[in-house]
């Protein structure tokens, strides 16, 4: 139970940490690294607060054992905006109220950009209707059957998914990109 | 240079509760005034929408340690044995805490026993070896890392010689308990002979309605950062009630009011849960004996062991009615579990009190002990469950009548307040229903059962009424400070766990004092502001709005004295004049009017500093003041399975005037969501034979997730209550309260079952 050296490309930046071997990703990245952005809400993956995007896909970071994503491209919410302006996704909460304490809205961002790119793969949801089809017929039974592992106790559903469906376009042209 | 009001004098222009309204309901330009009501967004919103919003476990410090608790695993007894020995030894750990070497601590005052009490419970915090509930902690330990903590932890043994405990309902409810009051109310209301009524009534529903415990279950797990800096205590909180858990620290440590300062500028949600339980009082007191800062997060299982819920009931509601639907008897009586050690009743038949016109009534609630986590208030405790059972009774009452559950609330509505005789300020619920009811297509709702089906799903509607009344707490202060550039900064300790207080208010100040939405800064969330109130009841926006009007009557008399004899409002007073356009105008003389940065100028002044206390609120002693809903719901429920589906939701409210459509939309739709869990998923279990919770965890409770919830629509009235600050009643409970009826009577509707235990899981369909 020691502490190993660590590597990861966090949010673009090269960063070296000594920590716990049994850290989490999100325990390294809250208590080790001071990316408290991404959160705990119950550390045993049922609330998908400490969604974080690995080389684009969405984890919970709370499941994942830093160790294994040590080489790998890991995006917290710190790193979703750039130079100070705020990601499509971000500014479209913010105006439909897809929060309200806050807490939950990180990983909700993180998935619902994660979320952008399966449906940009075509892969399929369990209510998917034709699985056969080209692309994903994306509707709002879609948005919500795929954002359902992002707990929202205060109940802001559907300003999140007005928020998604607003802006998924142009997140799945970022990941193209 | 402060300048502080007299709270006693009584001066022309001067709002007095109960006789005058709040000058903001008669200002000139106010209804349009671009700010209130408006949809602004959450000022806050840029800042929580990149992670930088700093919540109670993210504020380092130099030589931080984080704590972990061991819990035990009886509900009553004494700990014979504690070996700590192996965690001691454990790498990283600094300090094991027990009952044996924790500091000597009060015990809590229970909340409301006095104006600094904070307590869930007043019981000692780990001072002896006794035991009282299942899962209370019996070690801290702090280590250099969560993860060495959290394995020290479980390195922890007891051993116990138990004693008998109350761990079943069935068990407890044989002797159950009279209280003496349920929150300052009488626990019994009688008004002529209701069960002899209700024999001879024309038509009868006499129905047991059962309600299961729950849990908030914010999203962020409950936290604290605490430091000792000699005697002075500092607290990064994730609290509803701050000056409260400042007070009652400082009574448990035996420091002055002043040495304890809290602060909580960001709650990850509250719901009545972020309030103080033994992780603040804990953390403060490892973090004594160690020397060192402390961070205690308590993981979710730690959140349902030592955080209480809301408290199961089991309500019967009895009405007796004629043939033309008006209401002979009402009887809501009815028991809720309770430990000795709390003052949390569940005041389930409070809506009962208010809602509907009866020639007899009875309401009586009883408690009964068990030897348990003590149970709290959550979301509209007692409207919420409250008007499960009352809301289904009109419903099958509705159904007996062969009337429309609207057509019979009409006829059933009271012209004051039933049980008080106190008139209503203002009470608009049949305006809400025939609103709500044309908008949700009422009318396409089949007057019997099982009419309606698209394949396997039968397809049905209801709805019921929400209610929870008005409350402005006494005792909060805000300060405003001017600067000669025109900026206004209002300060008051109260809260923001995402109701949207800040930005509500920083539209109410616009508003009040006649400047830019941008000119208003509002500071919240810090102890060592004025006092606010807690953040509970739907009492807060009001309760600030009470201060805020005597804090500017005060901003507005020092400046008509700052303004002087060379001003065009030299001799005028208060009750002369209106705040506008960023100074003070005569009400009724467009030509008569100085900016604020001309009187500060004029005076040489950098910058004036008021601070007021709010007035006590008369008008809740004069007025019956309720906020009202309609909440429709239309259900797919399955013939196969059971699962029931709620595939559209409106709530129509009638709430006062709403500040901010945006945030209060979502207030209300957050209610209903909940709503939906409160219906549909959400039960804590507790195993009656060890009285240890069982589904701790969020994949054991469900609350609602993204596909559970439907399209909801949001209507209100937005009349103002002329009772109340602003015109505003509070909005964050009456969401939730009615919901649970809408759903049960959609159920019936779409399958002729009537459901009257929470929650309607597919089994009790089948």
């Amino acid at each position: 139970m020691g502490n190993a050296l660590m590597n990861f490309t966090i949010n673009g930046q090269s960063v070296e940490v000594e920590a716990d071997i049994r850290s989490s990703l999100l325990d390294l990245l809250r208590n080790s690294l001071g990316f408290t952005g991404t959160k705990k809400g119950c550390d045993q993956g049922a609330c998908g607060a400490c969604t974080v995007l690995v080389d684009g896909e969405r984890i919970n970071s709370c499941l994942a054992l830093a160790v294994q994503y040590q080489g790998r491209s890991i995006t917290t919410v710190e790193g979703l905006g750039s130079d100070g302006t705020l990601h499509p996704l971000q500014q479209a909460f913010v105006e439909h109220d897809g929060f309200q304490c806050g807490y939950c809205t990180p990983g909700q961002l993180c998935s619902a950009i994660g979320m952008a790119r399966e449906i940009e793969r075509n892969i399929p949801s369990v209510v998917t209707a034709d699985l056969s089809a080209d692309s994903v017929a994306v509707d709002e039974t879609e948005l919500r059957e795929r954002m359902s592992g992002n707990l929202c106790r205060c109940g802001a559903y559907n300003g999140i998914v007005e928020a998604i469906s607003e802006t998924l376009g142009k997140m799945q042209e970022g990941a193209r990109a | 240079m402060s300048a502080h009001s007299d709270a006693a004098a009584s001066r022309p222009g001067r709002w007095q509760p109960a006789v005058t309204q709040d000058p903001l309901l008669r200002k000139h330009g106010a209804q349009g005034s671009g700010a209130l009501g408006q949809p602004v967004s959450r000022i806050e919103g840029p800042l929580k929408v990149q992670g930088k919003a700093r919540f109670a476990a993210e504020f380092p410090y130099e030589g931080l340690c984080y704590a972990a608790l061991a819990f035990s695993t009886i509900p009553r007894g004494r700990i014979t044995a504690l070996d700590t020995a192996a965690a001691e030894a454990a790498p990283g750990v600094v300090l094991v805490m027990t009952h044996r070497n924790a500091p000597r601590m009060k015990a809590p005052s229970l909340m409301m026993s006095s104006p600094t009490a904070a307590g869930a419970s007043d019981l000692p915090v780990m001072q002896t070896d006794e035991i009282h509930w299942n899962g209370q902690p019996i070690a801290v330990v702090l280590a250099e890392t969560q993860e060495q903590a959290d394995y020290a932890a479980s390195l922890v043994t007891a051993g116990y010689a138990p004693l008998p405990a109350v761990t079943s309902f069935d068990e407890a409810r044989k002797t159950p308990r009279q209280l003496d009051n349920i929150l300052g109310q009488p626990p019994v209301v009688e008004i002529g002979d209701a069960e002899g009524a209700l024999k001879g009534a024309a038509v009868q529903v006499d129905q047991i309605y059962r309600t299961p415990r729950h849990n908030h279950n914010a999203i962020e797990l409950h936290a604290a950062t605490v430091a000792w800096t000699g005697d002075e205590l500092r607290v990064h909180d994730a609290s509803q009630l701050l000056d409260l858990t400042a007070g009652q620290l400082a009574d448990i440590f035996g420091l002055e009011a002043d040495k304890v300062r809290v602060s909580s500028p960001y709650v990850g949600g509250g719901f009545g849960g972020k309030c103080l339980w033994d992780h603040q009082i804990l953390a403060c007191a490892a973090a004594k004996l160690a020397g060192r800062p402390v961070r205690i997060m308590l993981s979710r299982e730690g959140v349902f062991r030592i955080v209480g819920g809301r408290t199961l009931t089991e309500q019967r509601v009895a009405l007796g009615a004629s043939a033309d639907g008006r209401l002979d008897a009402l009887i809501h009586t009815g028991i809720a579990a309770m430990t000795a050690h709390n003052s949390c009743p569940e005041q389930f038949t409070f809506p009962t009190r208010h809602l509907y016109a009866a020639k007899s009534v009875r309401l009586a609630q009883e408690v009964a002990d068990m030897d348990m986590l003590a149970n709290t208030f959550m979301r509209a405790p007692g409207e919420s469950v409250g008007t499960f059972a009352l809301e289904c009774a009109i419903d099958e009452l509705a159904d007996k009548l062969g009337l429309d559950p609207i057509e019979l609330r009409r006829r059933i509505e009271p012209e004051k307040d039933p049980t008080s005789g106190k008139p209503f300020s203002s009470r608009h619920l049949i305006d809400a229903y025939e609103k709500g009811a044309e908008r949700f297509g009422w009318e396409r709702r089949s007057k019997a059962p099982r009419q309606r089906r698209d394949g396997e799903w039968l397809i049905g509607m209801g709805c019921a009424t929400a209610t929870y009344p008005y409350h402005r707490f006494p005792g909060g202060a805000a300060r405003i400070r001017l600067t000669a550039g025109g900026q206004v900064t209002v300060s008051t300790a109260v809260h923001d766990m995402g109701m949207g207080t800040a930005t509500a208010q920083v539209q109410h100040i616009a508003a009040r004092l006649g400047v830019p939405l941008d000119n208003v800064t509002f500071e919240y969330g810090d102890t060592t502001l004025p006092r606010g109130v807690i953040a509970g009841g739907s009492t807060q926006t009001a309760s600030i709005g009470g201060a805020v009007i005597a804090a500017t009557e005060v901003f507005v008399e020092e400046l008509l004295k700052l303004a002087g004899n060379d001003s065009p409002l030299a001799g005028l007073s208060l009750a002369d004049v209106e705040t506008r356009d960023g100074g003070i105008g005569h009400r009724d003389d467009a030509a008569r009017f100085e900016s604020y940065e001309s009187i500060l100028r004029r005076a040489g002044r950098g910058e004036l500093v008021c601070e007021a206390e709010a007035p006590p609120p008369a008008e809740m002693e004069a007025f019956s003041m309720h906020s009202y809903g309609a909440q429709f719901c239309e259900v797919r429920v399955s013939e196969i399975t059971g699962e029931v589906r709620v595939s559209r939701f409106l709530g129509s409210f009638d709430a006062g005037r709403i500040l901010n459509a945006k945030t209060a939309t979502s207030q209300f739709k957050g209610g209903i969501i909940m709503g939906i869990g409160l219906a549909l998923t959400e039960e804590t279990n507790f195993d009656p034979r060890t009285g240890r919770i069982v589904n701790a965890s969020l994949a054991d409770y469900h609350v609602p997730v993204q596909m559970d919830v439907p399209a909801i629509e949001i209507l209100y009235t937005d009349i103002p209550d002329p009772q109340a600050p602003m015109g505003a009643r509070g909005i964050g409970e009456i969401g939730i309260t009615g919901v649970g009826a809408a759903v049960a009577n959609a159920v019936y509707n779409a399958t002729g079952k009537r459901i009257r235990d929470l929650p309607i899981t597919l089994d009790k369909l089948m």
